[in-house]
């Protein structure tokens, strides 16, 4: 009987020292090879999710899968091949009893695969193993497909762009497709450069090839016969195995002058990022490979028209590709049956923060938010109190628990004043300062900001000092409406993305979390701790007044002290409101 | 370190002489140099047959560049906001009193460069701090004294050795 043994080489695992445990089992089984019955491979994949758990591995076609495994458990696994699995390396749910398959673990059961569907279960430096999960079918049939109808079965599956504007897929290759113009080009982003997102990287990691016969689809449905991957310097794994991937796809005719045997071709380059956050938009990861600073262009003429070297490119975020093949294989009306009305498919989270269990998570669009923290994350880390979850990266909104059952969809997310993102997720408890969390945010902005267009580059600085202030208690009533103002400016008038949402960290903790920024102007106040502040000694007396002060009692009266002046000062501020409207203070609340 | 004439030309010259591989040849430089020396952007420069200007400003602009030299060892401590809520800052503090230098620069022995980075894309396991390709994850402030620790213990290993 033979077993695979899928070790989790994942950026979390791997920092649990996976490698050494995946090491182990090669020389266990070297030295054990007469003592066992089964035959046994070991197979490195990408990542398995439960990161917080790891080093994670699996057995198949068992299906157990054990947790925190270590080099020295390695010989009592392979010894149990045959027999009863390993019981202290399950998985343990909360009435104790042990899970042994994944299917069942409240983290997994939940989710479901379609982006994610390779990642973990192959070998991604194997090009075999893809192919033998049906890897590159669908380019095969694909080719036997006019241009046109490779589009319209992409249109019919409304895919959205998961890099975060969720911008119609099929209609932006319709576009690019439409121009005479040659030659053409398409380029994968993978700059994932947003603070807590790492759903690309596991992606590029655990399943490469499926990216690329992404990618292959999109050249031919476009006519395109060049193309660039735009990877994070800083991922090292990822560019490592893309590499290969692209050296194992040319040997294998799968790219090249003739892509499988066809009279189709197209040549891929791989380009390192340099670490500059604003490339990940599009223009201006146009203009970085084409030699220059990424200073996004002005969005008179998109991409698909003039894009890279002026020629139409179509450019799509990593997770994009990866549904491609999926959507031809299948068709595109399979694929609208995951989703919501207007946001079709599954959606890859990296969450993280404060939450049990952080990895990352595949839900179908339209899940809500507490399914994926409580359910699937587990709730909140230790006896702690949720208090906000921060979807799509610094330029993202937090939003409270009242907005917990809120279907988790690119346009929901929108109206609540925050956005999907590229699908970052960070879950915060009473520990942390929001008015703290929209200046760490806007600081992150101000220093990636390119500094092209001034009301991003001058509207960051001054909202950051302003918000810099606050959090030292030296902040006053009237910050508040500016702070209004230079997001106004912000949102209506900055040449990109990054001006243009850099506002949502902001305006949605001060929505949300408004008593917050009260408390930090008026009461010179940090609820959470966090904020140094010049009277009370904030952060300075942080552990007594976590540890000795901090007794309910206490606690109590501080709490209804300040919600009873919250109380005063509110109505005092309403009444300043009715005199002045455009006091923007009682709007924000 | 400064390449050989020898060796900077065939690291130029495995790219054509062209603006777009701008990127590419600092990124091979800064590989090899552990940072970007002035002799070497210029020389690159003039293969790639982009102004000094521009090529300047693509040094600065990007973020993985280091115009000074950099230690042997780069710790790059994490401050995602997976990290931020999780005190990464006192992991950082911790690391700078140690060194003895601010984030940014390089220690008076030239081993350790300490750098904040913006995310290194492990939040699972924030807080997280790679040096050089080794993550380090779930840090405390304890785990820093160890870690580096560790680190000084096998340099003093390898200078007794190098004295030997």
């Amino acid at each position: 009987m033979k077993k695979t043994i899928l070790v989790c080489c994942g950026p979390g695992c791997i920092a649990h020292k996976s490698l050494d445990v995946a090491a182990s089992f090669q020389e266990q089984i070297a030295s054990l090879n007469m003592d066992i019955a089964v035959e046994t491979i070991i197979k490195q994949t990408g990542c398995h999710g439960l990161c917080s758990q790891g080093p994670l591995i699996r057995i198949m076609p068992d299906d157990i899968s054990y947790y925190r495994v270590r080099p020295k458990d390695t010989e009592e696994i392979l010894r149990s091949l045959d027999k009863a699995p390993v019981e202290r390396l399950l998985y343990r749910d909360t009435t104790g009893a042990n899970i042994k398959s994944q299917h069942r673990n409240p983290f997994y059961a939940p989710q479901q695969k379609l982006a994610l569907r390779n990642v973990g279960e192959i070998d991604p430096q194997n090009i075999d193993d893809y192919k033998a999960r049906g890897g590159y079918a669908a380019l095969s049939k694909a080719l036997t497909m006019a241009p046109g109808d490779i589009i319209t079965e992409v249109e019919k599956s409304g895919l959205r762009g998961r890099g975060g504007a969720g911008f119609p897929t099929g209609l932006k290759w319709r576009i690019a497709a439409g121009y005479n113009n040659f030659p053409k080009y398409i380029i994968l982003n993978g700059d994932e450069g947003d603070p807590g997102a790492f759903m690309d990287r596991s992606i590029m990691e655990g399943d490469p090839h499926g990216v690329l016969e992404g990618m292959i689809i999109c050249a031919l449905a476009i006519g395109a016969t060049e193309g660039y991957l735009y990877i994070r310097d800083e991922y090292a794994l990822s560019l490592k195995i893309m590499k290969q991937a692209l050296a194992d796809a040319e040997n294998a005719g799968i790219l090249g002058d003739s892509i499988l045997g066809s009279t189709q071709s197209l040549h891929l380059n791989l380009v390192r990022g340099g670490g500059a956050f604003v490339c990940g938009e599009t223009t201006a990861m146009i203009e970085s490979i084409e030699g220059s600073i990424g200073e996004p262009r002005a969005a008179f003429v998109y991409p698909t028209e003039q894009g890279l070297w002026n020629q139409p490119t179509v450019i799509n975020n990593v997770e994009t590709f990866i549904n491609i093949p999926l959507i031809i294989r299948d068709g595109g009306n399979r694929f609208t049956q995951t989703g919501t009305a207007k946001s079709k498919g599954t959606k890859v989270f990296s969450l993280a923060g404060k939450v049990h269990h952080s990895g990352l998570v595949e839900v179908p669009m339209g899940t809500p938010l507490r399914k994926i923290i409580f359910d699937i994350g587990g709730g909140v880390l230790g006896k702690h109190q949720f208090k906000a979850v921060q979807t799509g990266g610094p330029s993202g909104g937090s939003l409270p628990e009242s907005l917990l059952d809120v279907p988790v969809d690119f346009d929901t997310l929108l109206d609540h004043g925050s956005m999907m993102g590229s699908g970052g997720m960070i879950v915060m408890d009473e520990r942390t300062c929001m008015v703290e969390l929209a200046r760490y945010n806007v600081e992150f902005l101000a220093a990636e900001s390119c500094g092209a267009c001034v009301p991003c580059r001058e509207g960051l600085r001054a909202l950051l000092s302003i918000l810099t202030r606050i959090s030292a208690g030296k902040g006053e009533l009237k910050d508040l409406e500016i702070i209004k103002n230079i997001c106004e400016v912000l949102t209506h008038t900055s040449r990109c993305g990054l001006g243009k949402t850099a506002a949502n960290p902001v305006l949605s903790t001060m929505k949300y979390f408004f008593e917050e920024y009260e408390e930090h102007i008026t009461h010179k106040q940090c609820r959470a701790n966090v904020c140094k502040m010049p009277d009370t000694g904030g952060a300075k007396n942080k552990k007594n007044n976590r540890m000795e002060n901090g007794t309910k009692s206490n606690r109590m009266e501080n709490g209804a002290k300040s919600s009873m002046e919250n109380k005063n000062s509110t109505d005092t501020m309403n009444s300043t409101n009715t005199t002045n409207s455009d006091m923007g203070v009682a709007q924000c609340k | 370190m400064i390449l050989s004439q020898e060796k900077l030309l065939g690291l130029l010259q495995k790219y054509p002489p062209e603006k777009q591989h701008t990127l590419a040849v600092f990124q091979d430089i800064q590989q090899e140099c552990g940072y970007l020396p002035k002799e070497h952007i210029i020389e690159a420069a003039q293969y790639l047959k982009t102004p000094l200007s521009q090529a300047y400003a693509m040094a600065t602009f990007y973020r993985s560049f280091s115009l000074t030299p950099r230690g042997k060892y780069v710790i790059k401590v994490c401050d995602g906001t997976a990290c931020h809520i999780k005190n990464i800052h006192e992991m950082r503090d911790t690391l700078a009193r140690i060194l003895d230098i601010d984030a940014g620069n390089t220690d008076k022995d030239g081993l350790f460069t300490l750098e904040t980075v913006s995310c290194l894309g492990a939040c699972s396991i924030a807080p997280v701090m790679q040096i050089n390709d080794e993550y380090f994850g779930s840090l405390t402030v304890e785990k820093i004294y160890d870690i580096l620790a560790k680190f000084y213990e096998v340099e003093s290993y390898e200078k007794e050795r190098s004295e030997v």
